[in-house]
């Protein structure tokens, strides 16, 4: 891989599963500048010329391409916006990888805005993961990423988020326009500890026939640790929506969770389930009678219901 | 192999405590095949779990293999090879039928070296396919379903003493029948208690204790 140091490859492995140069395009960010890029036949990286971020251009008929943009910060106190802009052509299928990890082990806070905007054409399918960690024993590690959707007819996208620990902050917003036919599957998981707050925000707005979202949120909070939940499905025409936020509470965590359905046609058919609550003890139990520890058998419920 | 000695459980209820389980002794042999019927609420369930360590008697002493463990946690008492099978099960969301099977065989070297094949030779015997390896078990489940997939849990676990609380319940004849034969084949290299009601179990049964009002009557099972 390019030149890192161990902290930073291991930053890397964690948000974006890089040991080495990835196949494909690539964008690696280190403290605040590109440290390394490569575009391919069918992607184009261009940094923006007005302000922090790159450009990627995706042509269209793109087929079975990948995008790293994986940003990593290990200097303490490196505050950043980074805007990246997602151009991807008509009928194209392509997995694009972001996520952001800081190391902190100094006494200021360490802050990433990532503002990440996506046009996808027509009929392209576009799988898009996310994800954050924080490390290091000094001060905050902070995200605030927001990613905006703009789909188009007949278009589905796959949306991973996922901060697994070490964050001690993050509001996250997440928002998608559907055209016709479109979909939308976006997939939540976090866990936080300690005295740690996250805040997410995730609104759809079905604007076009038959399109559909799908939102499945699901959240461990332990130690102090606090979050809030807010979805909003707008259903505009004929359209589906569900959404589920599950969270498991424990110690002297809490958990909001405040999801919303807005109908604005008669055949909009918009579903939301939730449910917040500890571990019940008899899956504990349970587990236990097959010979794990009552620690063990916590981890596998949590780990199972993160996965 | 097991002998549970003067077992008393209470429970109680605001000021008021109830006796579930009345100075109950039991001994089951190594090999044995165990019938505990009875009413409704005359403290089988209870038993089975005082047997796990899921309630801790009020009073008395559980023996398994010579070892006195009536105070042993319930992970304790699994590593010594007993298991239970609940007859309510439980969903578990995120978690896989294939996870909660690596769960139970955890140690069987012989059993995770061919993962696969057992994993689908265990559900077979319980009548699920292969396919229900990577369902999650949550409420797109069916009773049966669950209930299939818990049995398949503790075959998994191959322990020396298990106990299934009301297998039956909740699954069609079809699986009841195969259920039957597993015991038949079980009953070769373990000790079996099943709690039930059901005739064709009790006839395949070593021997039969009817429990009421936490006692071993001395009834006969016809009457």
């Amino acid at each position: 891989m390019m030149d890192l140091d161990e902290i930073e490859r291991s930053l890397m492995r964690e948000v974006a599963d890089i040991n080495d140069t990835p196949e494909g395009a690539y964008n690696f960010r280190v403290n605040g500048k590109s440290i390394s890029r490569r575009s391919s036949k069918n992607i184009n990286i261009e940094s923006k010329t007005d302000k922090s971020g790159i450009d990627i251009y995706i042509k269209p008929n793109t087929k079975n391409e990948a995008v790293h943009i994986p940003v990593v910060i290990s200097v303490t106190g490196h505050k950043e916006a980074v805007y990246n802009d997602f151009h991807i052509g008509d009928n194209c299928e392509v997995t694009i990888v972001a996520g952001c990890g800081i190391y902190n082990c100094g006494t200021d806070d360490s802050i990433h805005d990532g503002i990440h905007t996506f046009y996808v054409g027509k009929n392209s399918k576009v799988r898009y993961i996310e994800k954050h960690y924080g490390a290091g024993p000094g001060a905050g590690k902070i995200l605030n990423p927001v990613t905006k959707i703009f789909q188009e007819q007949g278009s589905y996208v796959e949306v991973i988020m996922e901060q697994i620990r070490g964050v001690d902050s993050a509001v996250r917003n997440t928002s998608a326009e559907l055209d016709q036919d479109a979909r939308i599957s976006i997939q939540e998981r976090l866990l936080t500890h300690g005295r740690q707050t996250a805040e997410s925000t995730i609104a759809v707005s079905l604007n076009g026939k038959n399109s559909t979202a799908d939102i499945v949120s699901r959240a461990v909070a332990q130690d102090y640790s606090r979050q809030l939940f807010h979805s909003n499905i707008v259903g505009k025409t004929v359209c589906r929506g569900h959404s589920e936020c599950d969270a498991i509470i424990m110690d002297d965590a809490k958990v909001l969770a405040t999801p919303a359905l807005d109908a604005q046609c008669l055949d909009a058919q918009l579903i939301h389930e939730a449910a917040i609550g500890k571990i019940a003890n008899e899956q504990l139990t349970k587990l236990m009678t097959l010979g794990l520890t009552q620690n063990q058998a916590e981890s596998q419920i949590i780990n199972g219901f993160l996965k | 192999m097991l002998d549970l000695q003067n077992i008393v459980f209470m429970v109680k209820n605001g000021t008021k405590k109830r006796t579930v389980i009345d100075d109950l002794s039991l001994k089951i042999k190594a090999g044995e095949f165990v019938v505990i019927t009875g009413p409704n609420g005359s403290g089988k369930s209870t038993l089975a779990k005082i047997i796990m360590g899921i309630n801790k008697p009020t009073s008395g002493q559980i023996i398994f293999d010579k070892q006195d463990i009536t105070q042993m946690s319930i992970t304790d008492r699994a590593k010594l090879g007993i298991v239970y099978s609940f007859q309510q099960p439980l969903h578990f969301k995120g978690l896989t039928v294939k996870d909660l099977l690596q769960v139970a065989a955890t140690g069987q070297e012989t059993f995770l070296k061919d993962n696969k094949t057992n994993y689908k030779k265990l559900l077979e015997t319980v009548g699920l396919g292969e396919e229900y390896l990577n369902r999650e078990i949550n409420n797109s489940l069916s009773g049966g379903e669950l209930k299939r997939i818990e049995i398949a849990s503790v075959l998994a676990r191959n322990a020396k003493l298990m106990v299934f609380d009301e297998p039956e319940a909740g699954i069609d004849i079809w699986s009841f029948s195969r259920l039957v034969n597993v015991f038949q084949k079980l009953r070769k290299d373990h000790t079996i208690i099943v709690i039930s009601h059901q005739k064709r179990i009790i006839d395949i049964a070593d021997r039969v204790v009817i429990i009421r009002d936490g006692k071993i009557s001395k009834e006969d099972l016809a009457s």
